[in-house]
């Protein structure tokens, strides 16, 4: 039997995954286990299934994903820390037939980024927002993000959140659907298979939404893990976050079609 | 010849917008500059031109509006007053390492912190050192009349593409408020999506197939690397330095004693020019046009030409008077005057100081 | 030909109008002008004034102290800008609610009872255009057509008929400024 070489293995009818054309070759700076790597992969995937490519503007934010132009293979602005909604309007405003998303942590849309969130959002921007939450700052080490559940330990909550001392941890998400220019919002996660179907399946909606000029904004909120903030395995971060942030950030559609489901 | 109108500061700066062929405005409402936002909103320039204008929840959302949108290649613009304008730092930094070209507009007022609603030139260290971090400069445009805020606008967009940079208009209350006879330029066509897009290839509006996307940021984590966009921006601001320095000389030939002034303080020192001339002293107004570039060489080159002395006029404790030194380097009596905190100063004021500080003292 | 003039009263009044159309008025006749109101809260019912500059040359600083006239429609604006005539200048006032009447020597004082006279005439809205009919027949600086003219172009088309009663009233007082 003639010896099977990589030539033999690579050939096209054996490709069972092919990683989409609008992820750059760069390897992601992201830590093993963390989130980012598949939501931006998922997202990408959803704007090539649509063919969008050609006709879209992303924007990236401060935070750990700042560096989301260096691995999403279309045109993108980095925006400052919490601008990108407003960076995003503006270009949606002078380009109303791109499509335009913004990819934002949680710090950066839910702390210093929360006036433009809500305004965007209540202006009917007909962009999407992709909002990761995995309740901390990653980037700077760790600190206490607006998401930071009740009695989570960060560098600046070392004994964990003290919610009167703190405040309390903030579901942009919920308060976003209330708002009527939102038309999509939905909590979706990507920390299994089937999490991560029902997630592209959310962003491929969002997209379809912003392409067909529906009336407002689409929102997808992503619960992720960060497990090197949380000090634990990957594995233990997800099932760390299963435990005690799904209770809190609950899975599934809050809007659909500009209508309250929830 | 244009169309002849009585117009506002700030109305004859919000209609040169529309016929400047602008795709977008984006601000937020603040004394003494809220005509403008009122003017284009009452305008309807989306049905004139297709022209943008929208109302942002800040001044920080309005600069973030202008960076989306100057980063996708259109010509956008934003205005506000001088705790806007503070508020504006962040994104403007932004904007100038970016290199994306716009043009906005600071109708200054009175301050530090709230301060005043009345008129200022308080903010010329913000305007021409670099108000956000960072090293970087932009062109700063001084209009003195209702006509020059709006020629300025045509003439601001125009700079801010040639060189892709953030551009100024440093106007005051006086300027904004005050109603002059202005000719309207005719309007330019707003450019086509096609040739927004031919006009800046580097702008983010879709990556083709086969092609490079393009990035609009501002950050490069290799230090190297971000030294050498720091050593290009500052070749550019060289070039700049070269070709675009503005000013107006009047009653300068024969003169033996200088205010130099810009905007409304330069109106004002035309008139004590005047006075002077009256009482028989030989003054003269060497009004800037650009405080950036500043007209460092001119200035300097008068010096030697009998020239006795320079008064800085200007409606702060003394910023633009260190420029004038700048200049000067010691070849000539330079002395600051200003009324400041909302106080403009008066021509009388102006001719007064330049016999106590200048011809007296 | 500079003319520099100072017009102060209540907001209210039509002050910053009456400017309005003066430098207007300039602009027909190829003059330069400009206007230079004081603004901010005062404006909401406080006093008001504008200093408008008409002039066959390019106009140099829009803020002045002194004046060639001052209009004057109400006590505090008496109190603040009777010192700011030049000598020789002239002070054009309504008498209606002063209390204290200019008392310079050196200066040319003229009354207008533009208050009365525009009551009298059943539309107080045009006050100030019985005002600047007298101002116009002391210093005619603008022609009167060009007042005409400047109104149509500064006024909307659906105002464009009341121009008549503007013109009446400047008429009204043109014919009944007094001097002192």
């Amino acid at each position: 039997m003639a010896e099977i070489t990589l030539q033999d293995i690579i050939k096209p009818e054996n490709l069972v995954y092919k990683k989409t054309d609008l992820m750059t070759d760069k390897p992601l700076s992201y830590c093993p286990g963390c989130g980012h790597g598949t939501a931006h992969r998922i997202t990408m995937e959803v704007i090539e299934e649509l063919n969008l490519a050609e006709d879209t503007i992303g924007v990236a934010p401060v935070g750990c994903s700042v560096l989301a132009y260096e691995f999403m293979n279309v045109d993108m602005t980095q925006a400052a820390h919490g601008r990108a909604p407003a960076v995003a309007t503006g270009i949606k405003r002078v380009w109303p037939n791109k499509v335009v998303f913004t990819y934002q942590g949680d710090g950066d849309l839910a702390a210093i980024g929360t006036s433009e969130t809500i305004h965007a959002c209540n202006r009917g921007e007909n962009i999407v927002i992709i909002f990761i939450n995995n309740g901390i700052y990653g980037m700077t080490g760790g600190q206490m993000a607006p998401t930071t559940l009740p009695g989570m330990k960060s560098s600046t909550s070392p004994y964990g959140r003290d919610v009167a001392m703190m405040g309390n941890p903030l579901k942009m998400t919920e308060l976003v659907a209330q708002l009527p220019g939102t038309y999509f919002v939905t909590r979706q996660a990507v920390h299994t298979p089937a999490a991560v179907r029902k997630a592209k399946k959310a962003i491929k909606k969002a997209f379809e939404n912003q392409r067909d000029c529906k009336p407002g904004l689409s929102f997808i909120e992503i619960v992720s893990n960060c497990n090197s903030g949380w000090k634990m395995t990957p594995t233990d971060a997800n099932k760390w976050m299963e435990e005690n942030m799904f209770p809190f950030y609950p899975m599934g559609d809050i809007k659909v079609d500009g209508q309250l489901v929830k | 010849m244009g169309e002849l109108k009585l117009m506002k500061g700030n109305e004859a700066l919000a209609e040169a917008a529309i016929r400047a062929g602008a795709d977008a405005y984006f601000g937020y409402p603040i004394t003494p500059q809220s005509e403008v936002i009122e003017y284009l909103m009452a305008e309807k320039p989306h049905e004139r031109t297709g022209m943008v204008v929208l109302q942002a929840e800040s001044e920080i959302a309005a600069i973030n509006m202008v960076y989306g949108a100057a980063g996708a290649g259109k010509k956008v613009m934003t205005s506000s007053s001088s705790p806007g304008i503070s508020l504006k730092q962040e994104g403007i930094s932004y904007i100038a390492g970016a290199e994306l070209p716009c043009l906005y507009v600071n109708v200054v007022r009175g301050g530090p912190g709230l301060g005043t609603i009345q008129p200022s030139q308080a903010d010329y260290f913000q305007s021409t050192k670099g108000g956000g971090h960072g090293d970087y400069r932009q062109i700063v445009l001084a209009p003195a009349s209702v006509q020059e805020m709006s020629d300025f606008v045509k003439e601001g967009f125009d700079l801010a593409f040639k060189y892709r940079i953030p551009v100024l208009i440093l106007s005051d209350g006086v300027i904004g408020q005050m109603m002059e006879k202005v000719e309207l330029f005719d309007p330019i066509p707003r450019w086509t999506d096609e040739e927004a897009i031919a006009n800046s290839p580097w702008a983010t509006t879709g990556k083709k197939n086969g092609t490079e996307r393009r990035i609009i940021t501002s950050l490069d984590l290799d230090s190297h690397k971000m030294e050498e966009h720091n050593i290009k921006l500052q070749e550019k601001y060289k070039e700049i330095t070269k070709n675009e320095v503005r000013y107006e000389l009047i009653d300068c030939d024969d003169a033996e004693y200088i205010f130099v002034a810009y905007g409304s303080s330069a109106r004002i020192a035309q008139k004590a020019v005047q006075l002077a001339r009256a009482k028989g002293i030989k003054a003269g107004l060497f009004r800037l046009i650009t405080l950036f570039p500043f007209p460092t060489v001119k200035m300097r080159e008068m010096c030697g030409k009998g020239i006795k002395g320079f008064l800085a006029v200007e409606m702060s404790a003394g910023q633009m008077v260190e420029d004038v030194m700048l200049a000067v380097r010691g070849c000539a009596k330079v002395e600051h005057f200003g009324r400041y905190g909302g106080i403009v100063h008066t021509p009388e004021e102006v001719l007064a100081a330049l016999e106590q500080k200048i011809i007296g003292g | 030909m500079t003319e520099e003039i100072i017009i102060a009263g209540f907001g209210g009044q039509g002050v910053l109008s009456m400017g309005k159309i003066l430098a207007y008025s300039g602009i027909m006749q190829d003059q330069e002008v400009s206007w230079m109101p004081s603004y901010g809260p005062e404006m909401r019912g406080g006093t008001a004034n504008v200093i408008v500059i008409v002039s066959d040359e390019r106009i140099s600083s829009p803020i002045l102290t002194t004046f060639d006239t001052a209009i004057i429609l109400n006590q505090q604006s008496m109190d603040k800008f009777e010192k700011s005539v030049r000598p020789g200048g002239v002070l054009l006032y309504d008498p209606n609610g002063i209390t204290r009447h200019p008392q310079r020597k050196d200066i040319k004082i003229y009354q207008i009872e533009g208050a009365r006279l525009a009551a009298e005439m059943g539309n107080a809205k045009i006050f100030n255009m019985v005002v600047f009919g007298a101002f116009l027949k002391i210093k005619p600086v603008v022609k009167l057509e060009n007042v005409i003219k400047g109104l149509k172009k500064s006024l909307p088309e659906r105002y464009h008929k009341l121009i008549p009663l503007n013109e009446d009233a400047i008429n009204m007082g043109m014919k009944n400024v007094v001097a002192l």
